[in-house]
């Protein structure tokens, strides 16, 4: 078994996880944290990839590598993004549920409007 | 190496199983520090020396000490969130889901194509043309230098974002609490003596990037991570959103790289197409401008949002 198939089975098992990480858990922090673990996952299974296409001297195919470094950057953008929008609604609300049945009584409604 | 390839992997999943199922978020972000760093291992191990210094730098580091600063702030939260725990059938679905996209992905690693396609020869054969020693750099700032332009356009449309959930009160101001300097503490001995380390750290690995594993987001990282080092001491603030001088930085690199794309469609015939001859002081020329305008990018998402009134 080549190190690019083991990572590559390894990135797939990440992906899963986070995948259930995202389903499962109610609070929106984890939920970012579940997404980046989906995103290192098939950041993990591209690298895994560029190594199977390694030639002409290069350890790895250079044109996947150099997406990845977009990709990891990209990612932690959005990654600020959910933590700015997530902040804000603490700040807004005194809570982060995303549940819809369930409006936290105590702030949310007089305290938007009145904003 | 294989037992030292499984291994790692077997961590990392494990430490993976961690960050998802750990009880408390603090626990989970300190979970995902050290995944971080054990994927920069496997990056190294995988022969991408460059994915894995801004894994260190940006995966791992910057949205590490985000979720961390996050994590602080939404600790009284998890409480009432633990109420909201879905039922067991949403458990099990999950589950389900979960094992499948990991066994399409696995029979898709499986059953890769052999010989496996790659652009490594394109590369080989081209990379003299624009006179980078790096590969990497090379498909960064000259095969793909389209890519590049559009992440760092991207990055500031973050950024955009991220200012633009501030409330209406203090827009303008500045990002993040007020550090109080003590003049005696370890932090300000630390933001006195570390930055000047740290800014020929960046400045050498923004600039060997050309030829060896390097570059400019890994080396803006760290100058970011100085300015904020100086700023958590107390030894300086951060500056309100609307200065003018922070705004042109913010701009400058993208209109730069910009300008010298337009000068390739007037001089070599393609939009980023470089001329003969031009390739390697052009690149030179749009990494040094990217470099303090990512470096001031990632340390201000990094800040979030403002928070504090200009005015004081």
């Amino acid at each position: 078994m080549s190190d690019a198939t083991i990572f590559g089975l390894c990135a797939a098992v990440l992906v899963g996880l986070g995948v259930y990480g995202l389903i499962v858990d109610p609070q929106p922090l984890r939920k970012i944290l579940a997404f980046n673990v989906v995103g290192s996952g098939v950041f993990l299974l591209l690298g895994a990839i560029a190594r199977r296409g390694a030639g002409a001297g290069f350890g790895g195919d250079p044109v996947p590598q150099a997406l990845l470094i977009t990709g990891i950057v990209v990612a932690f953008s959005a990654t600020a993004l959910a933590v700015a929008l997530l902040l804000r609604l603490h700040d807004e609300t005194g809570s982060v549920t995303l549940s819809s049945d369930a409006p936290p009584k105590s702030a949310s409604d007089a305290d938007v409007d009145g904003a | 190496m294989i037992a030292l390839d499984a291994g790692l992997a077997a961590l990392i999943v494990a430490l993976g199983v961690w960050v998802i199922r750990a009880r408390s978020a603090f626990a989970a972000v300190a979970g995902f520090l050290a995944y971080g760093l054990l994927l920069t291992l496997v990056w190294v191990r995988l022969h991408g020396v460059d994915v894995a210094l801004t894994e260190a730098a940006i995966g791992g580091g910057l949205t590490g000490a985000l979720l961390i600063g996050a994590a602080a702030r939404l600790r009284e939260t998890e409480v009432a969130a633990r109420s909201e725990q879905p039922g067991r059938i949403v458990h099990v679905a999950a589950a389900l889901a979960a094992i499948a996209v990991t066994a399409a992905l696995a029979v898709g690693v499986l059953t890769l194509p052999v010989p496996a396609p790659s652009l490594a020869q394109e590369v080989a054969a081209n990379l003299a043309v624009t006179e980078v020693g790096n590969p990497i750099t090379g498909v960064l700032l000259a095969f793909r230098a389209m890519d590049t332009l559009l992440e760092a356009i991207v990055l500031l449309f973050a950024l955009i974002g991220v200012w633009s959930v501030a409330p209406d009160g203090v827009w303008g101001g500045r990002p993040g609490p007020q550090h109080r300097l003590d003049p005696n503490g370890i932090l300000a001995y630390i933001a006195r003596v570390l930055p000047p380390i740290g800014i020929i750290v960046g400045m050498y690995i923004f600039w060997v990037g050309a030829d060896h594993p390097g570059g400019k987001f890994q080396g803006a990282t760290i100058l970011a991570a100085m300015w904020l080092l100086t700023i958590m001491a107390g030894l300086t603030d951060m500056p309100p959103i609307s200065r003018r001088w922070l705004r042109v930085g913010l701009v400058a690199g993208p209109l730069a790289f910009i300008a010298i794309g337009l000068y390739g469609a007037m001089a070599a015939g393609a939009f980023l197409a470089y001329p003969v001859g031009f390739a390697k002081p052009l690149i030179v020329v749009i990494e040094l401008a990217l470099m303090p305008t990512l470096a001031l990018v990632l340390a201000l998402m990094l800040a979030g949002a403002p928070q504090r009134s200009a005015v004081r």
